[in-house]
């Protein structure tokens, strides 16, 4: 415990982080540096052990085992009024008994900070709301009380702003407007800025790093493009978008890349896109990687044969196909509207190709349903 | 059967409003004429006549001061210490009692499954030579041998706090309750320590529960005269004591009615001012 840790500064490094209740381990051994000035997330389902995770950072639990250190100082078991983190609370915790003005104030009060007046009023300037001062949180909307929070928050220039699904009670159209606006804040005022959620969505628009959280583990970490692009794991390939994951095996190699059998066709993949353990594995395309193409047609990179279009969703943008292949998977195929209607009709016999670099590979004993399980407390929360 | 969307408001208050004006309004009018009564010359005991003499309004304050003073006094000292008591117990059981918050809101109200008469009078025993609390106190030399509690304005303050505590209890827990626990982790969150949080954060929030408890507890304690007569002495009467001597010993009914409308009016004035002064009425 140390006294100068309102002043301290730095990476937030989480060390061998487990918090126990009772048998249940709500985190389970995580390790984790999140470096300063980024804008990190932390996605997961609900359950997931990142709340939690948030919790502890913020003060407001304490691991069972491990240790919290934010630059040198550890932080482990510092009270949450000492420590320089601020949090945005989910649904926003703001007072109700005081104006925004005094909200906002309050965190600068309680320091003894000297132009509150002046601090307070380039926050509400910054967040669009400087007519509001004189209001209680009940008579602003949704979207007012969530641009307060974060003033509230922000105000105080932490070291680290903790962001608790802050957009989860928010309409579609005003969450995607707020994490533009979000983003953009955390650029303006260069705080470090750790956010979690369980929108996948709102955590690759936002986020520069993310960490896909699954029963209280890091399954993944890195760039949204990183995740999305070669996911080492099934929880990650379907909870960051889908996934079409077809089980086969490795047949051999042919300089980087693998060759692969696909239920007796052979297609090739690079080797440093594969996280197969033995010669087992899942190969994993998305969706909007597959071209359709009508039996025939010359095509270039992997294919795949003795495909028929089983459904054709339009959705304008794009249409989604569903191909029903011969060892009984439907694959799903989302093709680009470029030429107008879509060419492809239902019972159409096609094949399938791709780029081979855009193929990833996961274990052969993984369990290809992980992550795509629909929890019905996150369709509460949309 | 469909009524006119406008009566059906005036419908649902009618039973209300039938009961109130029956047992209420006729009643106080009836006390104001009365109030304004004198005897009737040469006639018997408890013949009054109307004569709007305004006078006994003068005469019975001015008579019975005291009473009036010791009745505010007292109802103000049980009011605090009630609120001393409640306010850690409504604290806990709203936020720290878990499972156990329902079997605790049960025992609060406990107390009024046994008259309100019969608990008075097991106070007496308690304060009383054979009760544990003075040969407690005396063996700790805390008071002296020869003191004792009944008939001192103690054992009627005491008496009046365990008596009215349900009433500011309840109304207590009630707005605790209602605060969202993160309101006071944001408090924290935002460099409050726990005492600045509490003052700050978890005591305004809780006001219309003050309010409301203090008022239950303060306007009956002010009129109440079963504390008064059980546990305390002649010297430690209050004005509801007056009032009802006045009424049921003396029969002098212009002089209770009198003293009755004084209670109510310097009530009204204090209940006016507190609310005022505390700025809750939009919370409440």
């Amino acid at each position: 415990m140390s006294s100068d840790a309102i002043s301290a500064r730095g990476d937030l490094r989480l060390t061998r982080i487990t918090k126990s209740y009772g048998e249940f381990k709500a985190v389970d051994d995580l390790t984790l540096t999140i470096p300063k000035g980024s804008f990190f997330a932390l996605l997961g389902p609900s359950g997931c052990g990142k709340t939690t995770t948030l919790r502890m950072v913020a003060g407001l639990e304490e691991p069972t085992v491990g240790s919290i250190h934010l630059g040198d100082t550890d932080i482990t078991t510092t009270r949450p009024y000492q420590r320089p983190i601020n949090t945005v609370f989910q649904n926003y915790a703001l007072f109700p008994h005081l104006t925004i003005f005094e909200n906002i104030a309050f965190g600068l009060r309680r320091r003894g900070v000297k132009d509150v007046k002046e601090q307070v009023d380039k926050v509400l300037n910054l967040v669009e709301l400087p007519h509001l001062a004189g209001r209680k949180p009940t008579q602003l909307s949704g979207g007012q009380q969530q641009r307060i929070a974060l003033a509230r928050a922000i105000v105080n220039r932490p070291a680290l702003l903790l962001l608790d699904e802050p957009l989860g009670a928010l309409d579609l159209k005003l969450r995607r407007q707020m994490q533009i606006e979000l983003k953009w804040i955390q650029r303006e005022v260069g705080l470090t800025f750790v956010h979690v959620t369980h929108d996948q969505e709102e955590a690759m628009t936002m986020a520069d790093t993310i960490a896909v959280m699954n029963e209280g583990k890091i399954e993944q970490m890195g760039s949204p493009a990183d995740l999305y692009d070669n996911p080492q794991t099934a929880f990650v390939a379907n909870f960051l978008g889908q996934s079409n994951l077809i089980k086969g095996k490795i047949d051999g190699s042919d300089g980087d890349n693998l060759v692969v059998d696909l239920y007796g066709q052979k297609v090739s993949m690079p080797k440093k896109r594969s996280h197969a353990v033995d010669s087992s594995l899942y190969a994993g395309i998305r969706p909007e990687k597959f071209r359709i193409s009508l039996l025939g047609t010359p095509v270039k990179g992997n294919t795949l044969t003795g495909g028929r279009i089983e459904d054709v969703s339009y959705i304008g943008v794009s249409t989604q196909y569903v191909v029903a292949m011969p060892w009984g998977q439907e694959l799903m195929v989302f093709e680009q509207n470029d030429d107008g209607v879509p060419p492809f009709d239902k019972g159409d016999e096609v094949l399938i190709s791709w780029e081979p670099s855009f193929t990833f590979g996961l274990r052969g004993d993984e369990d290809i349903e992980a992550g795509t399980e629909v929890n019905p407390e996150d369709l509460e929360e949309e | 059967m469909t009524f006119p969307k406008v009566r059906v408001p005036y419908l649902l208050l009618f039973p209300g409003f039938a009961f109130l004006f029956t047992f209420f309004i006729l009643p106080i009018v009836n006390l104001a004429q009365t109030s304004t009564q004198t005897p009737v010359k040469g006639g018997d005991t408890g013949q009054y006549e109307q004569k709007f003499a305004f006078g006994n309004y003068i005469t019975a304050f001015t008579e019975n001061r005291e009473q009036f003073a010791r009745s505010f006094i007292f109802a103000s000292f049980a009011t605090v210490l009630a609120l001393a008591i409640a306010y850690p117990l409504a604290y806990a059981i709203a936020f720290k009692a878990g499972k156990f918050k329902n079997i605790l809101l049960v025992l609060v109200v406990a107390p009024f499954f046994t008259s309100f008469l019969l608990r008075t009078i097991a106070w007496k025993q308690i304060l009383g030579e054979e009760g544990f609390v003075v040969p407690g106190l005396r063996s700790l030399h805390i008071i002296g041998q020869q003191t004792t509690l009944t008939s001192t304005s103690i054992a009627v303050v005491a008496g009046m706090t365990y008596n009215f505590l349900p009433f500011m209890t309840l109304p207590l827990y009630a707005s605790l309750e209602r605060i969202d626990p993160r309101t006071i982790e944001a408090a924290g969150d935002l460099y409050a320590n726990g005492i600045t949080a509490f003052r700050r954060v978890t005591v305004p929030l809780s006001m219309p529960g003050v309010v409301a408890g203090t008022l239950l507890t303060f306007i009956p304690a002010a009129g109440d005269y079963v504390n008064a007569a059980i546990l305390g002495s002649p010297n430690t009467k209050m004005i509801g004591n007056v009032i009802e001597s006045r009424y049921f010993k003396i029969v002098d009914y212009p002089t209770a009615a009198a003293l009755s409308f004084t209670l109510m009016a310097a009530i009204l004035i204090l209940v006016t001012l507190y609310i005022r002064k505390t700025g809750t009425e939009e919370l409440v």
